[in-house]
């Protein structure tokens, strides 16, 4: 333990901690940029600095550890003249035009300003000399350069959680910026999509593509039939934006403020989580069938889950050769949009032409997702219009909606009922979770074998996890798995992804069924999410949505009556030949540089 | 105020056995060697002015069994090109230099981070170093050199961007601490020293350190090599003894016009006629890596200043807000003032600023743009301003 003072008060904290931290504990707040703790630390933004007893210079608190006696004061007169120039310097050469601006109201930078520099600005305004561009290439999100206050918090997040290193540091000096590989266009790059680096970006130099205005179009269109699907993990961090602390869960008010908002359908990506299930389990079955024991060349184990888009693109430009791995099926949202525009119009006699099939995602991968050319297997785009978390709470707002007023609404019908399996999809393991009570129960006739089904092995937030399930007492078609041991293994955030994508690469791992998630906790910690985020968010995140499966009274996929029924009425069987046209796709290689 | 006048010195380019210093670096403990550079006093030549046995005394402290010395030849100090010389002349002697601090620290490993611009100088360097690791084996090291490019940013000189660089990542400045004693080059203790420095560290275990200390003054020890440029009849590299004032110094180089003497290149201190006779060159007074530029009345010390604010708005690295920003800053800012756009109070607010980027600064470059600009404009404040 190390004692030191900060403004007086002694404090005693463990070796190793930051000024910044240490002054946490005594409640002392220190404005932060470029700090972020999910990220190493970088020191450049300088706006921590604090004043040293003894030392020569102000030392930045976010990358200072404490030592023994130190004296520290964190607003002194010299702290605070620094402070105030240096957010008058990022300033100058910022185009602050908040009220044109996505992140007003909700960015790190405007809030420093309010504090430090209201009135007029001290120094020259430099924006008119830099040749700032804005790239909206990506249908992801946007790169506003003139909004950049360069503190690398989206380079740290792209080559440390991600892996991929999309945009890194360019040129230095006055020119010094944030560029993709040679500057091109960010659709025209190794970028994912994931928007881990828009959610941890503190001003609007990263903001999602918003297609809000969109929608209230097609809402406000008569001619138009909307109809809305919500992922499982918005309903656990939706309402971090309109005012209610982590991990508190909202779907019945969800539910009804979209219905509100003047959407004519609510319906529920989990009904899809579940038909994926299905889809997927049967074709991990049939492959293990194939490969086990009829000895199949053609097909690939393991077999990787493909409902993180971001996942998917990651792939394709870094192991293009392990496309066969994947699994065929779609991710949730786009079985969903394929089948809102036939089977659903169907069934309730809409011409799909007139469809316009929203979705309500934790994700910005997604907008990149519904926006691929394999996905229009309606004849339509299957899903129009793809809005984050983040856009649904500022169309509430701009409703003038009194969320926490709200009834609890329920979801229509059809595609709106689902299982605990479909939305425990929202965390990392939740698909391999779903998976196994399916797949266990297809195989050997009875529940997996774990206490309240909780498969308590997948669980958690360690980056790569490994569990293995023995497969005993099958049933006559499934001999051949009697007795195997199911190794499975789980990743999140690509970082981790990479980690068993290069194991499988090299032959080092012996899995039969992996789950990966691009973003770090899964869905839950989605690009699309509430901003600000951090593990202690992710975890409360987590534990919501293991609370909402334990609510629900049915708990497996395949205990899902409208998903019996889809097959019944439309869908055949699974991985049957409508299924297939509808509900799987196909990858495509890309190049990687 | 005591000083030395001025005395030519012939220490770091005097020809000595250099195989016999190595055999009696040899026969010394590590302790040894690391007493004697600390008895000599001697100060790191690179700019920064860190005693050098402590330097090697702290990382041969380290317990790591991999650590590293690293010479810093990457000059990039505008008017400074002594390193190129004593490379150029006495290359084994900086070799040697670099065997005895891994001797003294316990590294095996020692790197040349060479500025780009001196690779021709590569074949000639290499025929010595083949020599000198000849030669080292015989006697009984275990030590190896190698050369590792610089690729023209002034900001790769920075001790911790330097290893950046070499670690094949962009030449950003890390956060110290720690410092590079304990996590230096791949984050193994390293110590690193300009090339100046090693040699002199040689010549003391030559000399001893009680010959060397009867050279220069308490604070600055020893004698050390300049780079002379500018309004000057004899520009070219001198080694002098330190403790010398401006003036004396000037009264030897100037041409009987000098208004001004910028001492420690950019990033040091503009010294102005009036204050030439009390103003020591030293670290009681002005320090500098070598540089010595001197400016006579027909310069503007505007133009002077505006050249050196070019210098850093295009070679700060660019990662910390005071340094990027404040550079841009003040190069405008001037600008500004010159062209009557801005008043002249605008200056005062660049002063502060100034002092800011001295305190908040993440390395040594925005540390230090505040010395050329406060002391020209402070002294010359007219000129920039009309
Ligand atoms: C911007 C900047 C550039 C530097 N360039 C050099 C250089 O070219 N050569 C050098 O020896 N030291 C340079 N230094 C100083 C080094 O960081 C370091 O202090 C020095 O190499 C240590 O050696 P010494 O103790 O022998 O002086 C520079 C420092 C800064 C901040
Ligand atoms: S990034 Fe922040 S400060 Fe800049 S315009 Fe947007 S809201 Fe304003
Ligand atoms: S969206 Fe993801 S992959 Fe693309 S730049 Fe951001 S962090 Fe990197
Ligand atoms: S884009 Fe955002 S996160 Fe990246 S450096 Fe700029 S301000 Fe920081
Ligand atoms: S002071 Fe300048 S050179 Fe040093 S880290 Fe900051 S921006 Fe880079
Ligand atoms: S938060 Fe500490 S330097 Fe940016």
């Amino acid at each position: 333990m190390v004692t030191l003072k900060i403004n007086e008060h002694e404090v005693k904290v463990a070796e190793g901690t930051t000024i910044l931290s240490a002054a946490k504990t005594l409640g002392i707040n220190i404005p932060t940029l470029c700090n972020h703790p999910d990220l190493c630390v970088a020191g450049n933004c300088r706006v921590c600095v604090v004043e040293q007893k003894g030392a020569r210079t102000l030392v930045a608190s976010c990358a200072t550890p404490v030592s023994e006696g130190m004296e520290i004061q964190t607003n002194s007169l010299k702290v605070r003249n620094a402070r105030k120039h240096i957010v008058e310097l990022l300033l100058s050469e910022h185009r602050a035009d908040c009220t044109k601006c996505y992140k007003n109201q909700n960015c790190e930078l405007q809030t420093l300003a309010n504090e430090y520099s209201f009135g007029e600005h001290i120094f020259l305004d430099l924006v008119e000399d830099h040749n700032y561009v804005i790239d909206r290439s990506s249908p992801a999100f946007i790169k506003d350069d003139s909004k950049c206050i360069r503190c690398q918090r989206c380079v740290r997040t792209c080559a440390q959680l991600q892996h991929v290193s999309a945009i890194a540091v360019s040129h230095k000096g006055s020119e010094m910026k944030i560029s993709s590989f040679h500057d091109r266009p960010m659709s025209h790059v190794v970028c994912t999509n994931c928007g881990q680096c828009v959610n941890r970006c503190p001003t609007g130099a990263l903001t999602e593509k918003t297609y809000i205005d969109q929608v209230w179009d097609a809402i406000y269109d008569n001619d138009k039939h909307v109809v809305v699907q919500t992922a499982p993990a918005v309903r656990v961090a939706l309402g971090e934006d309109l005012g209610y602390d982590p991990g508190e869960r909202v779907t019945g008010k969800l539910v009804t403020a979209l219905r509100q908002l003047g959407f004519d359908s609510v319906l529920d990506t989990d009904f899809t989580a579940d038909l994926t299930i299905i889809e997927e389990g049967t074709e991990l079955l049939t492959r293990l069938k194939k490969v086990l024991v009829e000895g199949d060349k053609t097909l690939a184990l393991p077999m990787f889950t493909s409902c993180s888009p971001g996942w998917i693109k990651f792939i394709e430009h870094k192991y293009p050769h392990m496309l066969p791995n994947l699994s065929t099926c779609k991710s949730p949202q786009q079985m969903f949009g394929a089948l809102a525009k036939t089977f659903y119009a169907k069934k309730r006699n809409l011409d799909p032409a007139n469809v316009v099939s929203v979705s309500i995602m934790p994700c910005t991968a997604k907008k990149y997702e519904a926006d691929r050319p394999e996905m229009r297997s309606s004849g339509y785009k299957d899903i129009d219009y793809v809005l984050t978390t983040r856009e649904l709470a500022v169309m509430i707002k701009q409703a003038g909606i009194d969320f926490r007023t709200l009834e609890e609404g329920h979801y229509d019908s059809v595609m709106g009922v689902s299982t605990g399996a479909g939305v425990i999809f929202g965390a990392t393991g939740g698909v391999m979770e779903a998976a196994l009570r399916t797949a266990y129960e297809i195989v050997t006739g009875r529940p997996v074998p774990f206490k309240n089904l909780n498969i308590m092995p997948v669980r958690g937030m360690e980056g790569v996890r490994e569990a293995t399930i023995k497969i005993e007492g099958t049933m006559e078609e499934w001999r051949f798995l009697e007795g195997v041991e199911l190794k499975v293994a789980i990743a999140h955030g690509l970082v981790n992804a990479n980690k068993i994508a290069k194991a499988v690469s090299q032959g080092k791992a012996q899995y039969h069924f992996i789950e990966i998630m691009a973003c770090p906790g899964g869905c839950l910690g989605g690009g699309g999410q509430p901003i600000p985020t951090n593990a202690d968010i992710r975890q409360k995140r987590m534990e919501a949505i293991y609370a909402e499966d334990m609510h629900m009274d049915l708990r497996k996929s395949h205990d899902n009556p409208e998903v019996t029924a889809i097959y019944q009425e439309f869908l055949e069987k699974p991985n049957g030949h409508k299924a297939h046209e509808l509900l799987h796709t196909h990858y495509t290689e890309r190049e990687s540089y | 105020m005591k000083n030395k006048g001025l005395t030519k010195v012939d220490l770091i380019f005097e020809t000595v056995d250099v195989r016999k210093v190595m055999q009696k670096a040899f026969e010394m403990t590590s302790e040894e060697i690391i007493q004697q550079v600390l008895e000599s006093g001697l100060k790191g030549r690179g700019g920064a002015g860190f005693p050098t046995g402590l330097k090697w005394k702290y990382t041969a402290a380290e317990k790591d069994p991999d650590k590293y010395i690293v010479c810093n030849a990457d000059e990039g100090e505008p008017g400074t090109f002594k390193d190129r010389e004593i490379l150029d002349k006495v290359a084994p002697k900086v070799y040697a230099g670099m065997a005895i601090a891994g001797k003294a620290m316990g590294a095996r490993k020692g790197f040349i981070y060479l500025r780009g611009e001196y690779r021709f100088l590569l074949p000639q360097l290499f025929v010595e170093l083949h020599k000198f690791h000849k030669m080292i084996a015989e006697i009984g090291y275990d030590f190896n050199i190698e050369y590792r490019m610089g690729s023209g940013a002034y900001i790769c000189g920075e001790e911790s961007a330097l290893f950046e660089s070499i670690e094949g990542r962009r030449g950003e400045p890390r956060n110290k601490p720690p410092y590079p004693t304990t996590s230096g080059l791949f984050s193994k203790p390293t110590s690193i020293n300009n090339v100046e420095t090693l040699v002199t560290a040689m010549m003391i275990i030559e000399k001893g350190p009680l010959e060397y200390v009867k050279l220069g003054t308490k604070d600055s020890r020893g004698s050390k090599v300049f780079s002379i440029s500018g309004d000057t009849p004899i520009p070219g590299i001198f080694e002098l003894e330190l403790g010398m004032t401006v003036q004396q110094f000037v009264n030897e180089f100037g041409d009987g016009d000098t208004k001004a003497v910028q001492v420690g290149g950019a990033s040091g201190f503009c010294v102005p006629r009036k204050k030439f006779a009390d103003t020591i060159i030293g670290f009681e007074g002005v320090p500098t890596g070598g540089s010595m530029k001197l400016f006579n009345s027909s310069r503007s010390m505007y133009n002077v200043l505006h050249n050196y604010l070019e210098f850093f708005t295009e070679e700060s690295c660019g990662q910390c807000t005071p340094c990027r920003v404040g550079c841009q800053q003040l190069f405008k800012g001037i600008e500004k003032v010159k062209k009557g756009e801005a008043k002249s109070t605008y200056l005062n607010e660049l002063v502060k600023l100034a002092d800011t980027m001295k305190v908040a600064s993440k390395c040594g470059l925005g540390q230090s743009v505040g010395n050329a600009f406060k002391s020209i404009v402070e002294n010359f404040r007219e000129e920039i301003i009309y």
